[in-house]
């Protein structure tokens, strides 16, 4: 499909620029760059490959004939710089850390230090194959080893398993160490309840769904936190686990938490952390001191780790000694001086990733520990408390706030204020884009009307954050007096707002590859 | 800290906004007994200058580090990366956003995604893409949960040859008990017995193509056509770059095609991050797990990219969602995108070609220099057995002592597979490496062993 043929007129597929009929713009504020099928020319191409310096076979005399591919994929034909421009041009439309404020609250959006990217690209690390022999990758497996250790110090736990490649694998691994341990106990017919509290991430219940288990919500109280009674009501014989985010995902610390951890192992449950808050706990609170019995965290998250556009990110699963038989194999162990792959782990739930994890995020976390020491893991969380905390002070009078509690690293507003002049909260975060700003999370967690979920991090300095104020109050004066420019906000990003009913309705999924030649 | 930007009067200014004087007023919600009375114990904190010597070193410790010549696969391969592919990768505008829950500022991600899904697509022969999964392993575990939500059945019948690790994966995911494997021999699982399996109660059957022993199984057509017959799902799991030679499974009856999409541009480190990959039926889509871009207009009617589908998944459905998929590797499709384009239609059939060229080069070289025949006589493209008269450890042993990694020691994978060698051959192998390898080989066979016998030549 060529960009005249995409825009023309009558046509299906919108236009690529402004203007019906006209080749799309560069640099006109508002474009669309063409996509790559649109840019390929039969016969141009992007490298240059050596010539064979073997004796050539023939591939129809080595493979069978149905399995020869009669029709090249209709992959592009662009030269190299016309795919540099195409990428760098793309990279332009998207909002990120390294270009302003970023509060999507519960994915701590922090900086990512640039001395971490560099070192998971070390050449021994990259390149090191994850079926190599163990003498050949002592520099990984010591790593691996070591940042185990560090993640247990900070969590309190006794082991670790590095496997899990995000957040929701971590808690499906959770889950089924949980399923696993029951099952050793002899319980594993009778406990398959897994009490979560309706405020939890969309992971928690999939997760425990996953793993063969039901889920009974229970409803928070009117402080956003676990209510007892509908705790003590949901825990009986069947309940296999609870599932906690701390803080809440609407930023507050359980101020029972000991208790409720009690009355959960009290009913022969396991205590389970989401760690996706931790950013608000590390150096400060350790999970497995006050009772917790497994956790995941997301060192994409609270380590620095970039979130690549939607990962890569590396959710660790740490557990207590109890639990530890249960961990994927093979651990990392240290023997005799050296480390080594520990295959030999009879009660182990089996594996969750086809390697070792995301060994390339490990490296950047682990640089990243080192760089903080003790005190700095700590300062990360006061810092970030600090700044959460700040923020709420100066925006609290402008929103609902759904309780009176300081909060811990992220807080929650409503924006059903802005009804009476006809708007959403999803009509503030839309105009904040016009400033250059991400949009905070918006309508979660659930049991918040017109949620605004807002977290700072620690790296913020506090004139952007008196800057974010300044303009999120600029953004409720002009609700009140102008509120189609709410509505149509907003105007100076790449495109405006997308029709995302339209994308479900006509899924358009694919591309038109390139004409043949 | 030089990641906080915070002077002591800055902070004093920000807790008086609050009308406090202390930090700690504001963790008056978090009982004292339940916080941290001491110190962490963890090293540093270092600076830079520090944290790259550190790092530096414990890198230098790994044989690549030293540009070890590589013959390991198993699906994970030393492929070369051109140099613009880490180079737009690592653009801040691309690495530290994060998912494009806001279209208007993510519309670079959204559109990678699309060209991504779109690739993936045309290359296994499918209508559809999704954005990319964790890993092989994950990505096989997913299809095989579509297909039993699909046919509503449970069983789900594997060709043994499926990499070893993602059959872990797949038993911890959707149960062993669900879970039937044909054993391979002589390197494909018989076609007869895969055929017997195929019962009432069979969701899917997972071939591998080319499988784990290098090997493109013959008659792959006719177990499709059986496993529809049957009312099963076909799940191929693919090679990304042998589909560039190979017919897409899409064409020869796979429902779904998964995979690694590792050899697309992205370095091997020690098995993470890669990617998986699932393409599928345009009947299958609203089955699909995790994210999935489509195209649709702004207001003023241009052309853009959005999320869609999202009721499909977890944070809308909850424990009724499709997946407990929230992110994908985002950034590794962005990298395998990037691979693709840059390659291009010639260049990915060339580079899969100077690997099937060098690895047939390598598997004659192993019989005249060092007497090695292959383990199973059957057609493969870049990756091959060879059953050695000696530990395939000890093997590797000797090749490090060379400076090379001969293969992959299948001993570590499975029992009784202990003389058997993976060989993996890529591009980036030139004759003279080649030939080296095959001496070392050579050299390893007629080396005395430490027992004092000599393993002799076959």
């Amino acid at each position: 499909m060529s960009a005249d043929r995409s825009a023309a007129p009558g046509g299906q597929p919108p236009p690529a620029s402004g203007r019906a009929g006209e080749p799309p713009v560069w640099g006109e504020g508002r474009i669309v760059e063409p996509l790559l099928s649109e840019l390929s020319r039969p016969g141009h191409r992007g490298v240059t490959l050596p010539a064979s310096d073997v004796p050539a076979t023939p591939l129809a005399q080595a493979v069978p004939a149905w399995a020869l591919r009669q029709r090249p994929a209709r992959l592009p034909e662009v030269s190299e710089p016309e795919v540099v421009r195409h990428y760098t041009r793309l990279s332009a439309l998207n909002h990120h850390v390294d270009r302003g404020f970023y509060p999507l609250g519960s994915c701590t959006m922090k900086y990512n230090p640039k001395i971490n990217d560099e070192m998971a690209a070390l050449r021994g690390f990259a390149e090191s194959h994850p079926l190599a022999p163990d003498e050949a990758v002592q520099g990984t497996l010591a790593l691996m080893h070591g940042i185990s250790r560090h993640l247990c110090e900070i969590t309190g736990f006794a082991a670790c398993t590095l496997q899990p490649a995000a957040g929701a694998q971590g808690e499906m691994t959770g889950m089924l160490m949980a399923r696993a341990w029951h099952a050793s106990r002899g319980e594993a017919a009778t406990r398959r309840t897994v009490i979560v509290p309706d405020s939890a991430h969309g992971t928690n219940p999939a997760s425990v769904h996953l793993a063969g288990w039901s889920v009974r919500e229970i409803k928070s109280n009117a402080e956003g936190m676990i209510d007892l009674a509908a705790l003590d009501a949901a825990l009986g014989p069947d309940t296999a686990a609870v599932m906690i985010t701390l803080p809440s995902t609407l930023g507050i610390f359980e101020t029972q938490i000991r208790e409720i951890i009690r009355r959960i192992h009290a009913a022969g449950g396991l205590v389970y952390l989401d760690g996706a808050n931790f950013n608000a706990l590390a150096g400060l609170v350790r999970p497995h001191d006050i009772g917790f019995d497994l956790a995941h965290l997301n060192l994409h998250k609270t380590f620095s780790t970039p979130h690549g556009g939607g990962g890569p990110g590396s959710g660790p699963v740490l557990v207590s000694r109890e639990l530890e038989p249960f961990l994927p194999y093979p651990v990392v162990v240290q023997r005799d001086g050296a480390y080594a792959l520990d295959w030999q782990r009879p009660r182990s739930i089996g594996r969750v990733h086809s390697y070792h994890g995301n060994v390339g995020v490990l490296i950047r976390a682990y640089t990243y520990i080192l760089s903080l020491g003790a005190e700095g893991v700590a300062e990360v969380s006061r810092e970030a408390i600090l700044n959460a905390n700040y923020l709420l002070g100066r925006l609290k009078d402008a929103f609902e706030m759904p309780h009176e509690h300081p909060c811990m690293h992220e807080f929650v507003l409503s924006g059903k204020g802005l009804r009476k002049h006809g708007l959403r909260t999803l009509d503030v975060a839309k105009r904040l884009l016009d400033f250059g700003i991400h949009a905070p999370t918006v309508y979660f967690p659930l049991i918040v009307e017109e949620a605004l979920m807002i977290e700072p991090t620690e790296t913020e300095t506090l004139r952007n954050l008196d800057e974010f104020v300044a303009i999120v109050r600029r953004i409720l004066r002009e609700a009140a007096e102008e509120p189609e420019t709410l509505k149509n906000a907003p105007r100076t990003t790449p495109v405006s707002r997308l029709d995302e009913g339209r994308a479900a309705r006509e899924l358009k999924l694919t591309w038109e590859p390139p004409a043949e030649a | 800290m030089s990641y906080v930007g915070r002077s002591d009067a800055e902070r004093k200014q920000m807790l008086e906004s609050l009308g406090l004087r202390d930090f700690d007023e504001l963790l008056r919600d978090v009982p004292a007994e339940a916080r941290l009375q001491r110190r962490l114990d963890l090293p540093g904190p270092l600076s830079e200058i520090e944290i790259r010597a550190e790092l530096e070193a414990l890198a230098a410790r790994n044989d690549a580090a030293a540009g070890a010549v590589s013959f390991l696969g198993g699906g994970m391969y030393d492929h070369y990366i051109p140099a613009i592919v880490p180079r737009l990768m690592l653009r801040s505008e691309f690495i530290t956003c994060y998912t494009p829950y806001q279209p208007e500022v993510s519309q670079g991600t959204l559109t990678v995604i699309f060209e991504f899904q779109s690739m993936i697509a045309e290359l296994t022969g499918l209508d559809v893409a999704q954005a990319s999964l964790y890993d092989g392993g994950s990505a096989v575990a997913e299809a095989c949960l579509l297909a039993r939500a699909h046919t509503d059945r449970d069983r789900v019948v594997v060709a043994g040859g499926l990499h070893p690790s993602y059959m872990d994966v797949l038993k911890t995911i959707v149960g062993a008990e669900h879970v039937t494997h044909v054993r391979a021999a002589g390197g494909v699982a018989p076609a007869a017995e895969i055929a017997r399996e195929l019962g009432p109660d069979v969701a899917a059957v997972v071939l591998a193509y080319p499988n784990f022993f290098g090997v493109v199984q013959d008659g792959l057509p006719e177990l499709a056509a059986q496993a529809k017959a049957a009312g099963a799902l076909t799940v191929a799991c693919a090679d990304p770059l042998g589909l560039a030679l190979l017919t897409p499974p899409g064409q020869w009856g796979a429902d779904i095609c998964v995979g690694e999409g590792q050899p697309l541009g992205v370095p091997p480190s020690f098995g993470g991050p890669g990617f998986g990959f699932m393409a599928v039926r345009k009947e299958l889509v609203r089955r699909l797990p995790g994210r999935l871009v489509g195209e649709t207009a702004d207001h003023d009617g241009r052309r853009g990219y959005v999320l869609t589908l999202q009721t499909r998944e977890q944070h809308i459905r909850r424990e009724k969602a499709t997946s407990n998929i929230c992110t994908n590797q985002g950034l590794l499709a962005l990298g395998a995108a990037i691979y693709l384009a840059v390659l291009g239609k010639s260049g990915l059939r060339e580079v899969a070609n100077l690997c099937f060229q060098k690895a047939h080069y390598a598997a004659a070289r192993a019989q005249q220099a060092a007497g090695l025949q292959l383990a199973y006589a059957q057609p493969f493209f870049r990756e091959f057995v060879l059953e050695l008269p000696l530990p395939a450890a000890e093997a590797l042993r000797f090749g490090r002592s060379q400076g090379m990694l001969v293969g992959v020691d299948l001993g570590r994978v499975a029992q009784g597979w202990k003389n058997h060698l993976l060989v993996a051959v890529t591009e980036k192998r030139t004759r003279a490496e080649i030939d080296r390898w095959a001496e070392c080989l050579a050299a390893a066979v007629r080396a005395p062993r430490p027992d004092g016998a000599r393993a002799g030549t076959r």
